[in-house]
């Protein structure tokens, strides 16, 4: 065996026995580290000797170290494994032999190419697989809710407070921050406007009804989706790689029960109570700004609000928080429950959790727009 | 090097806080040797092998490996030891998201110093090696049984030629039949490829078929050290439990007789 900080490099030279036969003696270790990189000069090296192999003979006494690597460059030269005189060292004997009888490896399979019609369908079969699963999950959902109800003493309040409290509570820094910045920015936006127009007092309709009807809702709903949205799917993925989610079934406990619902519930919860949060951050950053620009009176900016947000407003604001509470939570446990148990599909489905959260909540707040498009507004 | 021991530890100490799970601990493992390091569970002994690779630090004393003090060692020198070390991890962590064949390949492909066209054999090998057949190539981590998965890894750990092979509980979650082919494979693996090797194991009929010497970990401390047949010998009661209970008597009475 060779030490273990030095590496003699696999070589070779060759002479003449008393019977005129060419010898090739190779020399060095034979081995990955030996051979580090010179297989191919070597094999193009030996191959001359082995063209007339009836009058070589293979001398492997000296090696000091063969491994699979060295065998395999050996064994890939068709003269060294046809020959018939090869000599080797006992301890080396068993390698030789294995490489000797070995089968040739499988062809690998070639992927066949782009086909315009099978990306087509395997489209289809995936949204199909996507909608059946989906409606399956809503499906059980309603069932187990409907039999929660029934049998209050088996609802999972303290999953459900869990949640609540990990999107929720701890939602309610970085909620503050963009609401608050966003305010600042939509108050100075218009009040540049609305100096032009003279009507400064204006601002609190301005920043009132965008923010507690639009911004408020959706940048809550945004940030959560991503932040919870992308926390469920991957909690439930981690769950199915350690065949946590099996274990439950065999005990008998409905997931459904245990870890979707928890998470529906607390973001019907929270998220309304994070839009009401947001609402008030984003007037309050709005306030101070259209202090500085405008001079208005944060005092007269506060009582001017009731009069000008009319109630069903900042309702609606709060209703479409529920919705997209539900909405982020399904999508999450959706994409969840497919994650498949190795790691790329865990980042895979993760990050389609929450692009698909996303955007389902701004389609969400289309229809809320259209549908309520006479209500409210002045 | 001072000599033709592989891993040397001295005087490693090990704590987690305030709980110490090392203390003084001095053990060396020579080229050509198969350990058994044995203790009872949360005795510390996979954390004494990742301290050995140099994956964790001990709390005090120093390690070498092949000769090199781990303490203080360049990343690049580092490096170049852990491709002559091979580790087979407990749960196999073979990479989820890649087929057998690509898991096996991987440091073949990483070392660089192998041409391309050479790897496809060599995978091949590797896998027949350890009594895996080229349709199981094609096969993610999660399509495959228990047994498969630990052979699959040792495949991997054996890709780079090893000198040094770490093996964490080889037959844990296997059945006695899978788990006797595997010690075969290693023993005529051992024959071949002299290799060095420390096992963490429980299983006593691996530690009599396969370890040329066995380390045992108790109350902190190795208490015993030497060749399995002489291990009914020594006077500390969780050696004598575990040599003289009703399963080593079983596994090892025939020897002793």
């Amino acid at each position: 065996m060779a030490t273990a900080g030095h590496v003699e490099p696999a070589g070779y030279h060759t002479r003449r026995d008393e019977r005129g036969r060419t010898v090739v003696v190779l020399t060095g270790q034979w081995t990955l580290r030996g051979i580090d990189g010179n297989a191919d000069a070597l094999a193009s090296a030996l191959r001359e000797h082995a063209r007339d192999n009836d009058k070589v003979v293979w001398d492997c006494r000296e090696v000091r170290g063969l491994d699979n690597v060295g065998a395999l460059v050996l064994w890939r030269l068709q003269g060294f494994a046809q020959g018939h005189a090869i000599e080797v060292r006992p301890e080396h004997a068993a390698l030789c032999e294995r490489w000797a009888r070995r089968e040739p490896p499988p062809e690998g399979g070639r992927s066949p190419g782009v086909r315009p019609l099978a990306v087509l369908s395997s489209l289809g079969q995936g949204l199909r697989s996507h909608a059946l699963e989906f409606t399956t999950l809503i499906g059980c959902v309603v069932v187990d809710g409907g039999r929660l109800l029934r049998r209050p003493d088996q609802i999972p309040w303290k999953d459900i407070s869990a949640s609540i409290y990990e999107a929720g509570v701890r939602a309610l820094g970085i909620t503050a921050l963009v609401g608050a910045l966003v305010g600042i920015v939509m108050s100075y936006l218009s009040s540049l406007e609305l100096r032009n127009f003279g009507a400064p007092s204006y601002i609190v309709n301005v920043l009132g009804l965008s923010i507690m009807r639009e911004l408020g809702p959706l940048l809550a709903a945004i940030l959560v989706a991503g932040r919870s949205g992308s926390a469920m799917a991957a909690e439930l993925g981690v769950m199915r790689l350690t065949e946590e989610l099996d274990a439950l079934s065999a005990m008998g406990i409905s997931r459904i029960v245990r870890l979707v619902l928890p998470n529906i519930v607390a973001l019907a919860v929270a998220l309304p109570l994070l839009v009401v949060w947001t609402d008030a951050i984003a007037l309050f950053g709005g306030m101070v700004a259209a202090h500085i620009t405008l001079g208005i009176d944060i005092p007269e900016f506060v009582h001017a609000i009731p009069s000008a947000v009319p109630v069903v407003d900042f309702v609606l604001g709060i209703v479409k928080g529920a919705v997209f509470g539900v909405v982020i939570a399904l999508i999450a446990c959706h994409f969840g429950l497919r994650i498949k148990p190795n790691t790329r599909s865990l980042g895979v489905e993760t990050t389609n959790a929450v692009v698909t959260g996303i955007s389902a909540v701004i389609f969400v707040d289309a229809v809320f727009a259209i549908g309520f498009r006479g209500i409210g507004l002045p | 090097m001072t000599s033709d021991n592989i891993i040397e530890m001295e005087h490693v100490f090990t704590r987690f806080g305030r709980n110490v799970v090392h203390e003084d601990i001095t053990l060396s493992v020579a080229r050509g040797e198969i350990l058994g390091l044995v203790g009872g569970s949360g005795s510390g002994k996979t954390t004494l092998v990742r301290e050995m690779i140099g994956l964790d630090q001990p709390s005090a004393g120093r390690v070498r490996l092949f000769g090199e003090p781990l303490d203080k060692i360049e990343a690049e020198t580092l490096a170049t030891l852990r491709n002559r070390c091979g580790v087979l991890f407990q749960g196999g962590a073979l990479f989820s998201a890649f087929t057998v064949f690509e898991n096996v390949a991987f440091p073949l492909q990483e070392y660089r110093a192998i041409e391309p066209t050479l790897i496809r054999d060599l995978v091949y090998m590797k896998l027949a090696q350890v009594g895996l057949g080229p349709e199981v190539a094609a096969y993610l981590p999660a399509e495959l049984s228990g047994g498969m998965v630990k052979r699959a890894a040792l495949a991997r750990a054996l890709a780079l030629e090893p000198e040094l092979l770490f093996l964490d509980e080889p037959t844990s979650g296997l059945d006695p039949v899978a788990a006797q082919t595997f010690v075969h494979h290693l023993q005529d693996l051992h024959k071949e490829l002299q290799f060095t090797a420390v096992v963490i194991t429980h299983d006593l009929d691996l530690m009599r078929d396969l370890c040329t010497s066995l380390a045992i970990l108790a109350d902190r401390r190795i208490v015993a050290r030497g060749a399995p047949t002489e291990m009914a010998l020594n006077p500390h009661p969780f050696v004598q439990a575990m040599f003289l209970g009703e399963r080593g008597q079983r596994v090892f009475g025939a020897m002793a007789s």
